[in-house]
């Protein structure tokens, strides 16, 4: 934050040595550097970031990433910040060896190579990608939006739609799920009603108007836009088609979610609507005066319908401001003016989408999750506490099986 | 690996189905329509001819894996003391020697004998005690997912590689540890998907 210009450092004339010295005498410099009187640097073969804006994610581990969220603008992710998460690594393969097979319940069951599959009618659209595990347990103050939820990201992705492929080959009326298996060393298998397929399932080999990264599962991955992210099998090489879902490990000892009621939701695919104020949070200090609230929202069963936030510990709710354009299943940046008074507060928001739900509380959650919930599939409303000395730190909450 | 193909189906049903999911707004909308698109917009063929037919080697390469009903669980067997060795020499440095977890899941794990790992019979059985990890014995619903599963993803360090017979030690080895089946049980094609899981019955798929 520069140093606010004073009616006496521009009488002292020492406007040249500080930043923003717009208002310096003619003749003065006005910048540091003057970039203007030499020409500059030449077209680049690959754009590249300023070194000035190193942006990075906080914690990368073997098997996982997150988009640092807190450190970007509007709806899109940088395709290199998108989150990940493997199961078996990431695999190296050459295009030109990709084959994928479609067979089961279908009358033709057929080998595409990846020239092939882009052969077909194209379709895209942007929608958000989020792990089924984006929930920190355990996490302290000092946790930044990327450690709270950053395991969610927005892209556009272009392939082709997964109706396409099955009239071309025949699906059976009868088969009722398909099986999506990928090419890594996990041979990554889920099970996936036929229904998304014939409505916006598709096989995606591009993402952000360039070619997957092999870390988004080059050459071709499943998208299955609003469905928990396991689900959307990345390196995908088979798709079978049959009359009932396979068991797979990841579909019933994992990503299931076991309820206080003693049974466990299976196929619990959709995402509920969930938001988060990115900014301020830690580890911004802010002071008292007007802050622009800025956040995102998105739901996996449609379009964001509002966004709620309180500035008072939840005590009253103001509606945000949505910026637009306002995708189904996709991020949704809000946005909120509010004048701090210095006094120590929490912050918060909650998403309500175009089906009528609500994001819920923890406590909430807490009610139907039960002691044992898994760390899959939860939504619960993120509060950020404000100090009086404007330090923001994430609000605690308590461990989830006390 | 799925049943039997019906062959023979008409396209038509199929197509009246799409469109019935679709919605014709979306289908038959202009260059101005919603995000992503149904595959059957108008003017689509009935065929692109793309591609070529899977030959039925190619599928049986890779089609590896078994429903719960047994569906494509290969010729072989195998015992708790046909897959002792293999599970020290190849998984234990992982899952520990006991299958007590380690470097990666537990395998073999305390089993409450009347409730899965959660939910108010469950408190009510644990009383002050610890809490019991989520396992194989209490929530996997299906013992061929376990073949299914070995088979394709492990060991981790060399997934891929283990045979049937290899893969059925190793898997009746699991359940006998954990108590499901008897320490001489073998496992194969028709054992294997008539073990009782004891948590077969607690999941509901979710309904929207
Ligand atoms: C190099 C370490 C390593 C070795 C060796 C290894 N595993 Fe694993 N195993 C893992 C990891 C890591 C996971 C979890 C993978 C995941 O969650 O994606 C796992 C998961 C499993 C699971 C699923 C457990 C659960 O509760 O979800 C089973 C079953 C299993 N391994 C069996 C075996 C068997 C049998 C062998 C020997 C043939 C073996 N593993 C060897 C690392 C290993």
């Amino acid at each position: 934050m520069p140093r606010k210009v004073t009616r006496r450092d521009i009488l002292a004339g020492a406007a040249g040595a500080i930043g923003a010295a717009t208002l310096a005498p003619a003749g003065q410099r006005v910048h540091a550097q003057d970039t203007t009187k030499s020409p500059g640097g030449p077209a680049s073969a690959i754009g590249a970031r300023s070194p000035h804006e190193p942006l990075a994610r906080g914690r990368v581990t073997g098997l996982s990433s997150r988009t640092p969220l807190q450190d970007l603008h509007g709806m899109i992710t940088p395709s290199d910040l998108h989150f990940e998460r493997h199961h078996g690594g990431v695999p190296e393969i050459d295009p030109d060896d990709y084959r994928l097979l479609i067979h089961g319940m279908v009358e033709r069951p057929i080998v595409l190579t990846l020239a092939e599959l882009k052969r077909f009618p194209a379709t895209s659209r942007i929608c958000f990608l989020e792990c089924s595990g984006n929930y920190p347990t355990g996490a302290g103050p000092e946790t930044k939006p990327e450690l709270v939820c950053g395991m969610t990201s927005t892209t556009e992705w272009t392939g082709v739609s997964l109706a396409t492929l099955f009239r071309e080959i025949g699906a059976s009326s009868d088969a009722t799920w398909f099986l999506a298996e990928g090419q890594d060393a996990a041979v990554m298998t889920r099970s996936v009603p036929m229904e998304k397929a014939w409505d916006d399932a598709m096989i995606a080999y591009a993402q952000n108007g360039e070619a997957l990264r092999p870390s988004q599962g080059y050459p071709a991955r499943l998208l299955l836009p609003g469905w928990e992210g396991n689900s959307n099998v990345k390196w995908l090489r088979r798709i079978e088609l049959a009359d009932q879902p396979f068991m797979t490990r990841e579909e019933t000892s994992k990503y299931t979610d076991p309820l206080a009621d003693g049974t466990a939701r299976q196929f619990s695919f959709v995402f509920d609507a969930r938001s988060i104020i990115t900014s301020p949070a830690y580890p911004d200090v802010v002071e008292p005066g007007w802050i622009e609230l800025r956040g995102v929202a998105w739901s996996g069963r449609g379009t964001i319908a509002k966004v709620d936030v309180s500035t008072d510990g939840g005590r009253t709710w103001q509606e945000a401001r949505l910026q637009g354009p306002v995708l189904k299943q996709a991020h949704t940046r809000f946005r909120h003016l509010w004048r701090w008074d210095g006094s120590e507060t929490e912050i918060m928001s909650r998403a309500t989408d175009d089906s009528g739900y609500v994001q819920p509380t923890r406590a909430a959650l807490r009610a139907v999750r039960g002691r044992r919930a898994r760390r899959y599939h939860l939504n619960p409303i993120t509060a950020w506490r404000i100090q009086p000395n404007g330090q923001v730190y994430y609000r605690e909450e308590p461990p989830w099986d006390a | 690996m799925g049943r039997v193909t019906p062959r023979g189906m008409l396209t038509a049903p199929l197509l009246a189905a799409a469109l019935a999911l679709g919605g014709a707004g979306i289908l038959f909308a202009g260059p101005a329509a919603a995000q992503g698109g149904s595959g059957a917009e108008q003017g689509t063929p009935e065929s692109f001819g793309f591609g070529r037919a899977a030959t039925a080697e190619e599928i049986a390469a890779w089609d590896i894996d078994i429903m719960p009903d047994g569906t494509g669980l290969p010729e072989g067997e195998g015992t708790a003391a046909s897959g002792a060795p293999i599970y020290a020499r190849q998984c234990a440095v992982c899952h520990g020697q006991s299958g007590e977890g380690g470097v990666a899941d537990r395998l073999v794990g305390y089993t409450p004998e009347t409730t899965p790992p959660f939910g108010p019979r469950y408190e009510e059985w644990r009383g002050d005690g610890p809490d019991v990890p989520y396992s194989i014995g209490n929530y996997w619903p299906y013992a061929t997912t376990l073949f299914d599963y070995i088979r394709r993803a492990m060991p981790s360090n060399a997934p891929g590689t283990l045979e049937a017979d290899q893969v059925y030690g190793l898997v009746a080895w699991i359940l006998a540890e954990n108590g499901l089946i008897g320490a001489d049980d073998a496992m194969n094609a028709t054992t294997l998907p008539a073990v009782e899981m004891p948590a077969r019955d607690i999941f509901v798929p979710q309904e929207r």
